[in-house]
């Protein structure tokens, strides 16, 4: 199938957008013509198709004038397609991540939080997302009210990653309230989870 | 209301023309040759710095641009508290302001009241003064300032002026044009546009007074250009920077959004400007363009001597928004940016 889009005369990012509305609806194989009137809407738009692994052709046809072809691939990665493989990677694959601190590592304290900062964000960040994050203890007070991670626990949980903080720990350390995300558990779960888990990381 | 979707267009620091064509077409300008002119615009620094006596010079700046955010009063606080923000990029005080007006004929005029009601409430937090303006009548609306400040001439924060081993010091989050570009698509999240708006009407003022306790080496604005494409006019001959974007402060959300391509035109102007002098070692796609985002009202990037970037830093972050010590100037022949 071969679909065509007239983008020409829309600001970015609404090519882009537009654009990735069109291809959702796609299957491998399929592509959408994109018409542009500039050459920074073209580069956006292969930018995109390389995170995303669509086939990309571009061509100037006038002045001020581009057609863009996106070709969905077997690689490519559509929204759609994309949460059903992470759902179903993760009833097969039960990686655990356990947040027992809100450091990362023994050392200077201020660096092991900056450690586990960018260690949640690089979790938003990988091809394979764990199935549940446990957190306790210190780790605990990431995923409350003010945190800064809290935002890349959010993406997590809207990609399918469940999330769970120890509720002794919330009343313990006076978060009971404050609870950003996910949802409260207690050692049961705590015990459980990582009992049938095919994989714990604790970092 | 349908004026709103009229008045926010997408503006802001996005709206810059590329750093590309305006180089080409500065460079034809004959320089001005008047030995009391310090600052001009050859070295692209933020502000001009004109010499008056041995102990008093001149600072002068002037920024104008569409709105980013939907309400005409918060438009009009931004919209001053970056054209303000040159002064103290140079390390001066404001004195004078003066309103720059577009604005359409047929808008309701309550909405200029408030544009201008917000400017001139930055005007007078900055410890200036709106002096006068002038408006003309035009398709779309856009607001700034005229800024007039004085400065020591020996004290003026270069913007070129790095040295080997300084830390960068970064006083505000990056990602605000992300989110304003989310906000635009109807996608983006009350807490980043508040964020977003708190970073885009706090004044630099209270980080330039922190800073001038310390020797600041080099001193501008992350603006348009992105903070790669900032960093990349401070680095001097012989001077290269490792960035560490675990320290780089951003709106968190402005990962998200980068990861749904809510990008800016600006951004990839920004990109095919500078993106050839820059490394990305590993570093995530959305980290990438946090990088090149285009900044509207964005925080003091300051080169400080690591021993004080530190109590500096401490200083800063009492002031209420994300911020860091985001990389180290290095000895590097080739002027690359290698960001980790």
């Amino acid at each position: 199938m071969q679909e065509t889009l007239d983008a020409r005369g829309k600001a970015c990012p609404i090519p882009v957008v537009e654009t990735k509305k069109v291809l959702a609806t796609l299957n491998v194989g399929d592509s959408v013509e994109v018409a542009v009137d500039n050459f920074i809407a073209v580069q956006n738009l292969s930018k995109m198709a390389a995170q995303k692994h669509f086939q990309v052709f571009s061509e100037k046809k006038a002045e001020n004038d581009y057609l863009v072809t996106l070709t969905v691939t077997g690689t490519s990665s559509k929204e759609s397609a994309e949460k059903t493989v992470r759902i179903s990677d993760s009833s097969v694959d039960k990686t655990v991540v356990v947040l027992s601190s809100d450091k990362m590592g023994e050392g200077d304290e201020k660096l092991g939080r900056i450690l586990m900062k960018g260690f949640i964000y690089a979790l938003t960040e990988q091809e394979q997302l764990p199935e549940t994050i446990l957190l306790y203890n210190n780790g605990a007070k990431l995923s409350v009210e003010g945190a800064d991670s809290l935002a890349d626990f959010k993406l997590l949980e809207s990609q399918g990653v469940e999330i769970m903080t120890c509720g002794t720990c919330l009343n313990h350390y006076g978060l009971t309230e404050k609870l950003g995300v996910g949802s409260v558990t207690n050692m049961y779960v705590i015990a459980e989870k990582q009992m049938q888990a095919t994989k714990i990381v604790k970092p | 209301m349908p004026e709103e979707i009229v008045f926010c267009k997408g503006g802001g620091c996005t709206a810059k023309l590329g750093p590309g064509i305006l180089a080409s077409v500065l460079q034809k300008l004959p320089k001005g040759l008047d030995p009391q002119l310090l600052v001009g615009f050859d070295s692209s620094d933020d502000a001009a710095v004109y010499k008056l006596t041995d102990d008093l010079a001149v600072v002068q700046t002037l920024d104008f641009f569409p709105p980013m955010v939907d309400d005409p009063y918060t438009f009009g606080q931004i919209a001053a508290t970056n054209a303000l923000s040159d002064i103290y990029a140079m390390g001066g005080q404001v004195k004078t302001a003066l309103n720059i007006v577009c604005f359409p004929e047929k808008m309701e005029l309550n909405v200029l009241g408030e544009i201008m009601r917000g400017g001139n409430e930055k005007v007078q937090e900055a410890g200036g003064i709106l002096v006068g303006g002038h408006s003309i009548a035009d398709s779309d609306v856009k607001y700034g300032l005229s800024v007039m400040g004085i400065i020591h001439p020996d004290k003026i924060y270069k913007n070129n002026a790095c040295q080997a081993g300084d830390q960068l010091l970064l006083t505000k989050p990056l990602g605000v044009g992300i989110v304003c570009t989310a906000q635009r698509v109807g996608a983006c999240s009350n807490d980043a546009m508040e964020l977003a708006i708190r970073s885009m009407t706090t004044l630099n003022k209270y980080a330039a007074e922190i800073i001038g306790k310390y020797h600041v080496h080099a001193c501008t604005d992350v603006t348009g250009f992105s903070l790669l494409g900032h960093l990349q006019e401070m680095l001097g001959a012989g001077l290269g920077v490792e960035l560490d974007s675990l320290q780089v402060p951003y709106i968190p959300q402005a990962v998200h959004y980068a990861n749904e391509f809510y990008l800016t035109a600006a951004a990839q102007r920004n990109r095919n400007h500078v993106g050839n002098r820059v490394d990305f070692r590993k570093v995530p796609f959305a980290m990438e363009e946090i990088l090149f985002d285009p900044q509207t009202s964005g925080g003091l990037l300051v080169s400080l001597p690591p021993e004080e970037a530190e109590l500096a830093l401490v200083e800063i972050k009492a002031l209420g928004l994300p911020c860091g010590l985001v990389g180290t100037v290095t000895q590097k022949a080739d002027n690359r940016i290698i960001v980790r």
